[in-house]
């Protein structure tokens, strides 16, 4: 159940990056500090608000990207062609600016270490983001749930945390790790690139009884997965989703 | 745009309004009866305004509109809003 606590009105905050760490040659997250972050649980999302001098502002929704008890905040910013926001975000920002923004926010599609239960992650694209909270946060605690991660990209460039990803498909005990690759497959990858489909979702055996299901990204991808899980006989009360639409405003 | 995002889009407009988070409670939909947390809901963030609806019949469940300075907000579709809080 989700966490029952009376929160407080909701206000906006001045963050001030610290850092800015590229991700991929279209993403990049920003490391925030924000004074007196009440905390927040993984899937949770922030919004962001830019203002101009003539007083226009524009306001969107990231995801937190680091795992809950740290005292940076960490987004992923993945830049968008005709974006409003995110070119700004992934290109301009720099350390030392300041941020405007106010969260955590979002208590449905969090996953907290206190739930027993094995854990399928479905990411489409920069909808990763959370779920990588999630798998950081389960890494941080005592859970020792199996979790599966599948992650699907247009190729293997595009694709947010590899190297973190490899390694923790090494050393986090229950972590699985599978990647489907839509436009070009890499190198030696066994099969040609095509879309999400539901042998690779399920891994080709029946979810382990409790399976939690965790699927973002694109509308159109959220609503495959969610409907190929579903055909396979996964009970579509224990799938949790979160559709970012064109604009590229998570969640 | 015709894309639906998730009722949790709503999260964050609604906690201006209310303490708690509106998309973790569970609501009955007025139209086909069914019962489930708002963040469930289908919603269509451009409509103008916010416009939520039920998952399971496609009714209205919210509307939610900002301005500067107000809110409007129209919970038609929803009956008996059941919120967790602490004991």
């Amino acid at each position: 159940m989700a966490r029952a606590a009376v929160l407080g009105r909701l206000t906006w905050q001045v963050g001030t990056v610290t850092e800015v760490r590229d991700e991929t040659p279209t993403a990049r997250t920003l490391v925030l500090d924000v004074p007196d972050w009440t905390g927040h649980q993984a899937g949770q999302h922030v919004d962001v608000r830019l203002t101009a001098p003539d007083g226009y502002s524009a306001q969107r929704s990231y995801s937190i990207a680091s795992p809950p008890g740290g005292t940076k905040l960490e987004l992923t910013v993945q830049r968008l062609e005709d974006g409003e926001v995110s070119p700004y975000l992934a290109e301009t920002l720099a350390p030392g600016d300041p941020l405007e923004l106010r969260g955590p926010i979002g208590g449905w599609f969090v996953w907290t270490p206190a739930d027993p239960g094995p854990v399928l992650l479905v990411a489409g694209g920069s909808g990763i983001v959370p779920l990588m909270a999630m798998i950081r946060a389960r890494a941080g605690s005592g859970n020792r749930a199996p979790f599966r991660l599948v992650y699907s990209v247009r190729s293997a460039d595009a694709a947010l945390y590899a190297a973190e990803l490899a390694d923790r498909a090494r050393t986090d005990a229950g972590l699985e790790l599978s990647y489907v690759y839509t436009r070009s497959a890499p190198p030696g990858w066994p099969g040609p690139a095509g879309r999400i489909n539901a042998g690779i979702l399920t891994a080709g055996r029946p979810a382990p009884p409790g399976t939690a299901v965790f699927i973002c990204g694109p509308t159109g991808f959220v609503e495959a997965a969610a409907n190929l899980l579903i055909d396979a006989g996964q009970d579509a009360q224990t799938i949790k989703t979160e559709r970012f639409g064109p604009s590229g405003g998570q969640p | 745009m015709n894309e639906h995002l998730d009722g949790n889009v709503l999260a964050g407009a609604l906690r201006e309004l209310f303490t708690v988070d509106i998309t973790t409670a569970t609501g009955q939909c007025v139209a086909c009866g069914t019962t489930g947390a708002l963040g469930q809901a289908r919603v269509y963030p451009d409509a103008p305004g916010m416009v939520a609806r039920c998952r399971s019949c496609d009714e209205i469940v919210l509307r939610y509109v900002r301005a500067p300075d107000r809110a409007w907000l129209d919970l038609r579709g929803i009956t008996c809003l059941q919120v967790q809080l602490p004991e």
